[in-house]
Formats: C-alpha cells, sequence, structure tokens
C-alpha cells in the first residue's frame, strides 16, 4: 500500500503533544481506523490551531516540536493522522512508542534537529508550507510563497525498511 | 564491559539483528487488553492469519470498561472474548474475575525476572517491578507478538536512579516516583530503560516497586526495572516453590540478572529521599510536580483511589487508616476501585470497604474506570479530581477536567478536607 509522504503541512509550535490531545480516549471505542477520521487532534488547545479548520483537512505532512505523541501508547494516534492522509510528521523527537507505531504501519516520523526544525518554522511565518519527502535520498523539500528549504534527514534502516515494507505486519511476516 | 539488567536480557532473547541497533527479541508474555487488541485481532483475521504463536504465552483481560457501558464497549469485550475462545487463551480475565491488568497480571503469577513482557498499553513498564523487561507497545506490535512471539527494540541504553536514605511518615512510592519525573521532565528517559536501585527500593514491598515501575513511562523510558531480590522472590513463592529448593536458593539465581559492577549506563541520578514532602501534580504535563504544602488549601470536587499505580492493598491500607472514623468532605466525590477481585476481597476481610463506605466513598468494581475518563467517574468540564492514577493529561478524565496526581495518603486526607491536604496533617505518629 503506497503511502503519500508530501503535501500542505499544518505547523504545532507546542512541545510534549501527546496522544490523548491526538486522539482521546473517549473515542478508542471504535474498533475500525477510519471511524477516527473525525476526531483527530479534537483535545489539542493551541492558539490559531483548529481541529475542525480547513487547514487539517488538506493537510499531508504535520510539523511539531519535542516529545511528540508522549503518553499512552494507542495506535489510535497514528491511524487517526493515517485515515485523514497524513503519512508524515516531522518533529524534534517523538515518544518511542508513537515513533514505532507511525513505523509499523509504513509511515514517516522523522525527527530534526533543532537548526532544520526552526527552518521549516520560519518558512511557515512566510505562508502556507508545502512539504514533500524524498526518501530514496533521504531529503525534506520544503516551499512556502516562493521560499524554497532543502533538509537531509536521517532514520534508522529498520524504519526505512518498515517504510519500504509497508509495515512491520508484513516485515515480521516474511523473516520469522 | 559488563552488562546492565536489560543488556542480559536482551541478551537472553535475541531472535535477530535486522540491523544494526535494532533487536528483534523472543517474548515471554504478550499481554492483551479490550480496548488495544481488538483492532489486532480483526486485522489479523483481515489477513487471514488469525493464529497465536503460542497460546499459553498469551494472557487477556477486559480492564478498561467493565461490565460494558455501551454497545460499543460491548463489541470490543466481545472481540476479545470470543478471539480468547477461539484460540483456548485459557488465562483470560472476564467480567467477576477480572482487574486492572497491571495489577492482575503480577497476581496471577505471570512474571519472572528476566522475562520479556509487552502489551498494548504505555505502563507495561510496570511489570519491570520484578526484574522483567517489560513495554508497552502499540496494536502493531502486539499483533505481530500475538502473531510471531516477537518484538523490536532498539538497543537497550539505561539510566540508573539511585534512591537514597529513609523515607519519612505519609511519604511513598508514588511521591518518590513523581518527585523522580519532576526531575527527569517528560522526555528525560524517552527511549530509554530506567533502572531504578538503591535502599530506598531494597526496603520496598513489590507493591511499592510497582508503583515506582508503573511510571517510568511517564518520563518517557520504555521499561522501569528493579532488581529481583528476596522481596520478589517471597512476592513470587507461591508460583516458583516448585522450582526452587527454598527462597535462598531462588534469590541466588536471580542474581544472574543483576547489573554487573562495570555495566555502562547513559547517565546517573541520584536522590536522597529523607526530606521528601508528599508531592501532587499541578498542570497537564506529569513532570509539573511540587510539595503538596503548596498547593494545599485548592478545592476539589473529585477524589479517585485506584488503578495500575495505586489499587493494591497497601495503598488502601494506607488511605483507609487516614479515612477510620472519619467522613469525607460534603463538596467530594469520593470513589475507590480496588484493582483486583483478590484485593477487594482482601479489603473487604480488613474492614477497609466499610472504612471507605463508612467515610461516604463509592466503592466500584477492578476496573481502569475513571483512570482514562472512560467510566465510573467521569469529570465536568472545570472540575478538579486528586487521583492516584499516572496521568494528568488534559482532558483524560473527561474532556475539561483537570487532574492532580498524588499518593493514596493524600487523597484520603483531601478527601476529609475537600481541599488538597498534606497527608501529615493526619499523621499521629
Ligand atoms: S488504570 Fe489507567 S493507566 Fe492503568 S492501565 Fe488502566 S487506564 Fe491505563
Amino acid at each position: 500500500m503506497a503511502k503519500n509522504f508530501s503535501g500542505p503541512a499544518v505547523f504545532l509550535d507546542r512541545s510534549d503533544i501527546n496522544t490523548d490531545e491526538i486522539i482521546p480516549a473517549r473515542y478508542l471505542t471504535e474498533v475500525t481506523k477510519e471511524a477516527l477520521k473525525p476526531y483527530l487532534l479534537e483535545d489539542l488547545k493551541l492558539e490559531g490551531f483548529d481541529p475542525q479548520g480547513e487547514k487539517l483537512a488538506r493537510a499531508g505532512v504535520v510539523v511539531a516540536r519535542s516529545n511528540f505523541g508522549c503518553g499512552s501508547s494507542r495506535e489510535h494516534a497514528a491511524w487517526a493522522f493515517e485515515v485523514n492522509g497524513i503519512h508524515t510528521l516531522i518533529a524534534g523527537s517523538f515518544s518511542r512508542i508513537f515513533r514505532q507505531n507511525m513505523f509499523n504501519c509504513g509511515m514517516l516520523a522523522i525527527e530534526l534537529p533543532e537548526a532544520d526544525l526552526e527552518k521549516l518554522f520560519a518558512l511557515a511565518r512566510k505562508g502556507e508550507v508545502t512539504i514533500s519527502v524524498d526518501l530514496e535520498n533521504s531529503r525534506i523539500s520544503a516551499e512556502a510563497a516562493g521560499t524554497k528549504e532543502a533538509i537531509q534527514f536521517a532514520i534508522t534502516s529498520f524504519d526505512r525498511a518498515l517504510v519500504e515494507a509497508g509495515g512491520w505486519v508484513e516485515f515480521a511476516d516474511r523473516r520469522y | 564491559m559488563g552488562k546492565t539488567i536489560a543488556e542480559k536480557i536482551f541478551a537472553a532473547h535475541l531472535r535477530d539483528r535486522p540491523f544494526p541497533g535494532t533487536q528483534v527479541l523472543d517474548i515471554d508474555r504478550v499481554f492483551c487488553h479490550e480496548i488495544t487488541t481488538p483492532v489486532a485481532v480483526c486485522d489479523l483475521a483481515a489477513r487471514g492469519k488469525d493464529r497465536v504463536f503460542d497460546a499459553t504465552r498469551i494472557k487477556a483481560v477486559i480492564d478498561h470498561v467493565t461490565p460494558s457501558k455501551d454497545s460499543k464497549t460491548a463489541l470490543q469485550a466481545k472481540i476479545l472474548r470470543d478471539w480468547a475462545r477461539r484460540h483456548g487463551i485459557a488465562d483470560f480475565f472476564d467480567v467477576g474475575r477480572n482487574g486492572v491488568c497491571h495489577a492482575l497480571f503480577p497476581e496471577k503469577g505471570f512474571i519472572r525476572p528476566g522475562y520479556t513482557v509487552i502489551m498494548g498499553d504505555s505502563h507495561t513498564c510496570t511489570h519491570g517491578a520484578f526484574g522483567a523487561f517489560a513495554a508497552g507497545v502499540g496494536t502493531t506490535d502486539l499483533e505481530v507478538g500475538i502473531l510471531k512471539g516477537v518484538c523490536a527494540f532498539r538497543d537497550p541504553k539505561t539510566i540508573r536512579v539511585h534512591l537514597e536514605g529513609v523515607l519519612p511518615p505519609m511519604v511513598f512510592a508514588k511521591d518518590v516516583i513523581l518527585y523522580v519525573i519532576g526531575q527527569l521532565g517528560v522526555n528525560g528517559a524517552t527511549d530509554k530503560v530506567i533502572e531504578f536501585v538503591g535502599p530506598v527500593i531494597n526496603a520496598m514491598s513489590m507493591e511499592s516497586r510497582m508503583t515506582v515501575a508503573n511510571m517510568a513511562i511517564e518520563a518517557g523510558g520504555t521499561s522501569g526495572i528493579c532488581l529481583p531480590d528476596r522481596t520478589t522472590a517471597a512476592y513470587l513463592w507461591p508460583f516458583i516453590g516448585n522450582d526452587y529448593a527454598d527462597i535462598d536458593d531462588a534469590v541466588a539465581d536471580f542474581r544472574k540478572w543483576h547489573s554487573d559492577a562495570d555495566a555502562v549506563y547513559e547517565q546517573e541520578w541520584r536522590f536522597d529521599v529523607s526530606a521528601l514532602a508528599p508531592q501532587v501534580t499541578y498542570g497537564y504535563k506529569p513532570d509539573c510536580v511540587k510539595p503538596v504544602t503548596e498547593m494545599a488549601g485548592s478545592a476539589v470536587d473529585q477524589v479517585y483511589i485506584g488503578t495500575c499505580t495505586n489499587g493494591r492493598i497497601e495503598d488502601l491500607r494506607v488511605a483507609a487508616a487516614i479515612l477510620k472514623g472519619k467522613k469525607i468532605a460534603e463538596r467530594v466525590r469520593g470513589i475507590v476501585s480496588p484493582a483486583t477481585p483478590k484485593i477487594f476481597q482482601e479489603a473487604l476481610a480488613e474492614g477497609i470497604i466499610e472504612t471507605f463506605m463508612s467515610a461516604g466513598f463509592c466503592v466500584t468494581n477492578p476496573t481502569c474506570g475513571a483512570c482514562l475518563g472512560m467510566s465510573n467517574g467521569v469529570l465536568a468540564a472545570g472540575e478538579v479530581c486528586v487521583s492516584t492514577s499516572n496521568r494528568n493529561f488534559n482532558g483524560r478524565m473527561g474532556k475539561g477536567g483537570m487532574v492532580h496526581l498524588v499518593s493514596p495518603a493524600t487523597a484520603a486526607a483531601t478527601a476529609i478536607a475537600g481541599v488538597i491536604t498534606d497527608p501529615r496533617t493526619f499523621c499521629t505518629a
């Protein structure tokens, strides 16, 4: 199942965004991923961010600060992004379980050093940012209001293999 | 070069190193509950792989919402129940025999020092109290665990936390771990194992060690680990009695899991708890911690005692000792959820349930309930709950609600006063 790693980006300028904010526990009674679609980031309170807004609805990428996805192990958080067509998350750092959940679903959780992350946030102050990820060359291209940035990123060989395989179930099933 | 306990457990379970830095481990225990497992087993069925790697190594419980509160939670319970039956999972705990996973599974004797344990639940780190490597995972890791009995981890890096001194009266394991998280920060141990050592840990019961290990994830830790000793062996004795000549024999054997003297740690922290005061959280992150005295007097709507952090018998005893012969404040709703049926029965036998009820508490069946805002005490917007649980995230116990994390002693003292109260106020010793 090919994932789309590009698109308009939504910027969440905060650290420690937890999985209760990404998908509140009251929706964990759902047994399909699709059912989570309307509730993405519903409990996130952040100036200028509207979980029901059209920006999030169009987004293909989300950019945030450090320790993104901390808290509960609920993979529902990764799925809530997935079913909304957001297959790439970029942050200063991720919680272990959330990052693993993203790669396990064949999606990208890219960690950037402070200076590179700042370049993206600076771009966001100019206008809407469109991001595309070139997985093969480990490069992020970002563009806003005619300004472009190209940023190299690093993911582990294992994480890359999971994305290429389409997820951990596919990888593990072949190998073990 | 010496090894840490985590490195020893990894070495003993290594199945594959697909890439440098990644280790795929054989898993001794795969634990399941009804919130994160149904999607995994439905996905396996959809892939035509409705199988389990070893039904004896899989344990399952319905605990988060039980008995089911509506059609959706009933369906989740049914999916888990049907799956457990279909695959002959004998250790499946349903209504009447169920309790909060991280209290129930240790009590049933499912954990051993040196085990690898995964569960689709972030507080799986609790089981590290027994000297196991126990990690919370997502549904996909759980799914592969169920199917293949393996899970992938990065090479384990360890932070060692030395806890020194002697705990003062009315200061408990919960206060210690809240303080430690306040010092490490919510991101301080991300991707790392936290090894808890020192005289304070050595003196703790298994219940208290579980309280400490339970909250390792709140500092980002993959697992919290205590080194297995005589206390561990004594707790497990009913289950390991046939494997060892006597307790000394078990204690000697457990030593193979102890970290070597020349093991290498990422970081070392030292805390002396001798002057530690009862702690409380004040914000929406578990590292926003301060002494209870600094918040004393703030109004509270609900007091919740229970959960995988502090719903064990020793917790109920501490709270009941403070509540005995007293009434909780008119304005406060007190709710207590003994974490397992066994704990409930012990509390009944010891008169603890009577004490709670006479004080004005509502006693619920064993369940996670209010902890994650799904049943049995959900907050309305603007309400404040003082809770013995482990997470104070915005909306955790109900949209717009505020949670302050405390020890059972602080919770009981607060229930009586109706405002946040230092339990030392009630200390006659
Ligand atoms: S008691 Fe709370 S933290 Fe513990 S497993 Fe249940 S929901 Fe999770």
